[in-house]
């Protein structure tokens, strides 16, 4: 039986769990539907055409794992933020772990989907949101949407700033041979609101795990979402992300994608514009070695005038990683005076590495200001002799050169102990130790 | 301290130097000048171990020990120094920071311990003061937005933390005015002692007259024309360098 085979057939079971005679089924049905007419997608759509995930679905991955699996967190503290106090939702093999994790209520929901699908008190919440960005038409996302269960809930009411950075965490433990595991996240944060996510999922061994995960946020007007992913996972780890984003008129939204890692990693990054004088970011590095894959395919649609949007990913690939960059940028009719930045820098650091940028910028309104440039380059020889003449040996030249490449995402992380975080995993991943922290 | 001899080198299939003969000893300023072309900078770049450059003949020698197979770091570490023309930007990296790591990796491979921060910071403070340069530019990205003037100025302030032997100043002059030209040759003059020596590459006279050199030499067509003292320096910026050209 093949994976679809099995993820259809799994339903039923699945049915058992779940309230069947609720509004929330009916979207799972539908959800199904779209996926069992679907499939998984394959190299002939072009969205997917660099990424395949034939050799993934080969795997006989177990779809609800059979037992509870507990961690220990000083097994895994080196993956949190420790460093600062911070709001905690912990999930290990898809199961909310209430002892790795710190919910709250207070003023601000920071708490469990399944809590959420499930009590009244939200019920008006998930009728508002739940499902209304996601996409009904990509089958991953219906995927998901059908045997969406668990996962993050987090609701920040107006005018309110979240305390703390809210860490959501998705552990495999790998004591099921090969995990498929499907997160769904719901973020709102409210009229002049502010939260701070970031968001990782780790595997603890090297079993096989696919992760399919789905993330809707809603930024009200003015509200204001920093959201960062860290993928720098073990090379059996296979992770689609999907995000949506909605924005309200002068809210700002940025999603920072860190790819360090994984044996195939796809994120599908989309933002919608739902009101005026926006700002979207979407930023990225991606530092890949060995056979790892990342694909970034991001969408801006712009459709509402006066509204801004800045993308701008940075690439470096060596041995035979292989990197995808497809940004595009749509400007409805109506969005006169937008302001869409898009750029993409990789670096090839060895021949057999492979990055196909792609750039597609569609726009129907004739006043607006749009650029997008693509670069594909090999480390400047000139700055390496400049830093070698000074007594830095090749390596931590390279490394210094590599972070000065990415130096422009990294300064826009607005958490100062993630962006040393970040810069310390940048100088893990170059195998450097420069005296100082980067 | 530095033997140069019938040094050939090419980029490409293109010779620049065609044997050059230098010898320079411990406590002398030696200036290199010619013409555009001549071949002064493939000079200071073949010296310092650029791999662009392919030594096709000869030797540079530096206190004995051939430095033909040795990478651009490693001579760092002998004590040999190259001031850029054309400083390269380093952004997200302070010039402290680049500074700490290129004084500890040569003490590393020197075998000798770190240095402390209090110690690190005693000799920026020092050194910074020396060359006039305000403590706040030091926390900036490595020559990012800095001015022709802060750039060559920065390389001097390099060239005092790493205290090399062999320090070879690459048209430290060129878009300097008067003001910094005078801060930054008063800052090598400093710097100057009996144990280390300074080549000084230059188009013009001008440097000479802040940092005065022992030798001159005139550098045409990739090979030594001319070998003078300082005089010769003034003869070529009356004469003009159509005079080496019309007597070669």
């Amino acid at each position: 039986m093949d994976l679809k085979e099995k993820l259809v057939s799994s339903f039923m079971a699945f049915e058992e769990r779940v309230d069947v005679h609720s509004d929330l089924h009916d979207i799972r049905t539908n959800a199904l539907k779209n996926f069992e007419n679907k499939g998984f997608p394959t190299k002939k759509e072009e969205a997917w055409k660099y990424t395949s995930l034939n050799a993934i679905l080969k795997n006989d991955f177990t779809v609800f794992p059979k037992q509870e699996n507990a961690i220990e967190f000083n097994q895994v503290k080196k993956y949190f933020l420790h460093e600062i106090d911070t709001y905690k939702l912990v999930f290990i093999d898809g199961v909310f772990s209430s002892h790795l994790s710190s919910t709250t209520h207070d003023g601000i929901d920071v708490c469990l989907m399944s809590s959420a699908l499930t009590k009244p008190k939200y019920k008006m919440v998930i009728d508002t949101y739940f499902n209304q960005i996601a996409s009904k038409d990509d089958s991953l996302t219906s995927l998901n949407t059908a045997f969406a269960i668990e996962g993050a809930f987090i609701n920040i009411p107006k005018k309110k700033v979240a305390d703390k950075p809210i860490e959501i965490m998705y552990f495999s433990t790998g004591n099921e041979a090969a995990l498929m595991v499907q997160p769904r996240n719901l973020v709102i944060v409210g009229e002049n609101s502010h939260v701070q996510i970031i968001e990782r999922h780790q595997s603890l061994n090297e079993n096989p795990v696919l992760t399919n995960s789905v993330t809707e946020i809603f930024a009200q007007k003015r509200a204001i979402v920093d959201y960062y992913k860290i993928q720098n996972d073990n090379n059996e780890a296979n992770l689609i992300d999907n995000t949506y984003v909605s924005q309200q008129q002068e809210s700002h939204a940025s999603v920072h994608t860190f790819s360090f890692g994984g044996n195939l990693t796809r994120n599908n990054l989309n933002f919608y514009h739902f009101g005026e004088r926006l700002t979207s970011t979407l930023n990225g590095i991606s530092i890949l070695n060995e056979k790892q894959h990342v694909d970034h395919y991001t969408l801006v649609n712009h459709a509402t005038p006066n509204c801004e949007s800045f993308q701008d990913y940075k690439g470096i690939f060596s041995d035979r990683s292989t990197g995808v960059f497809n940004g595009k940028v749509l400007v409805e009719k109506e969005a006169q005076k937008t302001n869409a930045f898009q750029k993409s820098n990789n670096i090839l650091l060895s021949d057999k590495a492979t990055i196909n940028a792609k750039p597609q910028l569609e726009i129907f309104a004739d006043d607006v200001k749009c650029s997008h440039g693509c670069t594909v380059g090999q480390l400047d020889e000139t700055a390496m002799f400049y830093m070698q003449s000074r007594g830095i040996p090749k390596k931590e030249a390279k490394a210094l050169l590599m972070y000065a490449f990415s130096n422009a995402v990294i300064e826009s992380i607005k958490i100062p102990e993630l962006k040393q975080r970040i810069t310390k995993i940048i100088a893990m991943k170059l195998g450097v130790n420069l005296g100082f922290d980067l | 301290m530095l033997s140069i001899k019938n040094l050939h080198a090419a980029i490409g299939d293109k010779e620049i130097l065609k044997g050059i003969n230098i010898e320079v000893k411990a406590g002398e300023v030696h200036a290199i000048m010619g013409p555009n072309g001549s071949g002064k900078s493939t000079l200071s770049a073949v010296i310092a171990g650029n791999e662009n450059y392919e030594v096709t003949d000869g030797e540079v020698i530096l206190d004995g020990e051939d430095l033909a197979d040795l990478a651009p770091e490693e001579r760092a570490h002998k004590g040999v120094f190259l001031s850029f023309q054309y400083p390269v930007e380093i952004p997200g990296v302070s010039v402290t920071n680049f500074m700490k790591t290129a004084i500890n990796e040569t003490r590393k491979a020197n075998g000798q311990e770190e240095m402390t921060a209090n110690e690190m910071l005693k000799v920026i403070r020092e050194k910074s003061e020396l060359l006039e340069i305000d403590r706040k530019f030091l926390s900036r990205s490595l020559n990012e937005g800095f001015s022709g003037g802060e750039k060559k100025r920065n390389e001097i302030f390099q060239m005092a933390m790493l205290e090399p032997k062999l320090a070879i100043l690459d048209e430290t002059d060129s878009g300097l005015d008067i003001d910094a030209l005078r801060i930054v040759a008063n800052g090598v003059n400093k710097l100057k002692s009996d144990k280390n020596a300074i080549i000084v590459i230059t188009h013009y006279q001008r440097l000479l007259d802040y940092i005065v050199p022992d030798f001159v030499h005139v550098l045409y067509n990739g090979r030594i024309v001319k070998s003078g003292g300082k005089e010769l320096a003034y003869e070529l910026e009356e004469k003009g360098y159509d005079w080496i050209k019309a007597e070669n």
